[in-house]
């Protein structure tokens, strides 16, 4: 195939906050390359992940496509900790009346760049989406969603919502939210927001005029920031290891 | 326990704004001293830096805490050191709830002082204990920390809150604003049950002489003007009812 062989650039939608550097010195073929994953008609499928990559290479690209059948539903809920560079995407085909379900945390500091990107295509009426990605960054990171929804013509009935929000630790830190949608349906529900702000002042010195110091207050904050990317994972041990995950990540970070 | 020598504050970053000028004031243990005063007087920032609160520069002066100077110690050590701020306007904590926060902080500040941590369930039986006292039920304190609180649930809860924190010195901040007249009494009924002690001290900033009537004061001093201008027992704070702050004052001028 053609396209395995070219590198993506900066000009592409898709990877304008990428770390081109990283893309420029990879092997097109690990670039390009897709997992699949089948979810059959009616049943549930998720991936549940720590993305730690990064302490022993530059970066990491992860792509996963996916089918969910009729009524099935998708879910992943992930963590992006690592990684001088890592992507994580997700493109996901929905059938009549299925479900993709999506939480994502990037959290890290440094010159990190992390991102999630994904295309949710409503393909067939009735199917529902819902996204919620939280970013928090600290020295010079960046982290990012680009969220790009396709509703088809005759789906109708779909409902997509998707919500970021960033936690910038420190100036010099950044945030970015690219909701993209591709709306050709007329009966749809389509919902987006993006925020991205600081800690709460106020919050915290409430918090120390209780006890807390300035370490334990910015953690009890911050998981409740990230909170939200989790509220739509049952399994209640796989969120607690995704938020254990995340505040182990915080503990590198400046107050 | 609590002396406060000529304490000099200003507000503001850039261009600091001088708001305390020359205050001094001290409370003995087993006292509650009232603070009456104007608008604008200072009576917010002198509990803010007591606290504190970012923003505030203390330019000269001391405190004495408990043996200890105030300002050589973070707001976080100074609660450990059992120093309670009780705001006028209590913070709103989305995701966090009252009973995480409030073991956490506890345990934070048992940690500083050498002491050993409470277990979830000794916890929950210091905070229905100290729920019942302030009338609140405990299905408020799983709730998150006074998100959707209405002004007299957020008061209550600040009282909730030093109950299980239990500090020997409490600067209350109009804690009476926004409380109806049975709210008032449950808050005034609950400063004295918690704080009535011996080994304890209150310094209560309000306007009304209302929660004076459920907490009474051992002695009321006005601030105006940064300063503290006058000094006297429960009295004073009656004259002040009836008579306003400018009489008062005025016939102490003279």
């Amino acid at each position: 195939m053609s396209e395995a062989v070219t590198l993506p650039t900066r000009r592409d939608e898709a990877w304008r906050y990428a770390d081109m550097d990283f893309v420029a010195a990879s092997d097109p073929r690990v670039i390009h390359h897709w997992r699949t994953l089948e979810v059959p008609a009616g049943e549930t499928r998720g991936e549940y992940t720590v993305h730690r990559s990064g302490a022993t290479s530059e970066g990491m690209v992860d792509r996963l496509r996916v089918h969910v059948g009729k009524g099935g539903r998708f879910e992943a809920f992930k963590v992006i900790t690592g990684g001088k560079y890592a992507r994580v995407e997700l493109e996901v085909t929905l059938e009549e009346g299925a479900h993709f379900e999506f939480g994502g945390v990037t959290i890290g500091g440094d010159a990190k760049t992390q991102e999630f990107v994904t295309l949710t295509k409503h393909d067939h009426p009735n199917a529902t989406s819902n996204q919620t990605v939280r970013a928090v960054q600290w020295g010079k990171a960046t982290g990012s969603f680009l969220g790009e929804i396709k509703v088809a013509r005759h789906a109708q009935k779909t409902d997509a919502a998707q919500d970021f929000k960033g936690l910038l630790l420190e100036p010099g830190a950044s945030a970015n939210a690219v909701p993209q949608l591709e709306i050709f349906a007329d009966d749809v529900k389509c919902a987006h927001g993006a925020t991205v702000g600081q800690l709460d002042e106020a919050a915290r010195f409430y918090m120390a005029s209780r006890g807390l110091s300035q370490e334990q207050a910015q953690r009890l904050l911050v998981q409740a920031f990230v909170g939200d990317a989790f509220v739509e994972l049952e399994d209640e041990k796989m969120r607690e290891e995704l938020l254990d995950a995340t505040l182990e990540a915080l503990e590198s970070a400046a107050l | 326990m609590l002396k406060i020598t000529d304490l000099h504050a200003t507000v503001g970053e850039d261009n600091p704004k001088p708001i305390l000028k020359g205050l001094s004031l001290e409370v003995q243990a087993g006292e509650v001293h009232a603070i009456m005063g104007p608008n604008g007087a200072g009576k917010s920032t002198l509990a803010n830096v007591l606290g504190g609160k970012p923003g505030y520069d203390v330019t000269s002066g001391s405190v004495e805490f408990a043996g200890e100077d105030l300002f050589d110690l973070d707001p976080h050590e100074r609660a450990a050191t059992g120093l309670f701020l009780g705001f006028q306007y209590p913070v709103e904590i989305p995701g966090v709830s009252n009973v995480q926060f409030l073991r956490e902080a506890l345990n934070a500040q048992r940690k500083f002082r050498g002491e050993e941590p409470l277990s979830g369930g000794e916890f929950l039986k210091l905070a229905k204990e100290k729920a019942a006292l302030l009338k609140m039920d405990m299905e408020m304190l799983k709730r998150q920390v006074n998100v959707g609180f209405s002004g007299g649930e957020k008061k209550r809860a600040e009282m909730v809150q030093m109950g299980i924190l239990d500090p020997k010195f409490a600067v209350l901040d109009e804690t009476d604003s926004g409380l109806d007249i049975d709210a008032l009494r449950i808050v005034g009924e609950g400063i004295n049950s918690i704080m009535r002690d011996s080994g304890k001290g209150v310094l209560l900033i309000t306007h009304y002489q209302r929660l004076l009537d459920v907490v009474k004061p051992d002695r009321v001093s006005i601030l105006a003007d940064g300063r503290i201008v006058q000094t006297g027992g429960p009295d004073l704070a009656l004259r002040l009812e009836d008579e306003g702050y400018d009489a008062v004052m005025a016939e102490a001028a003279a």
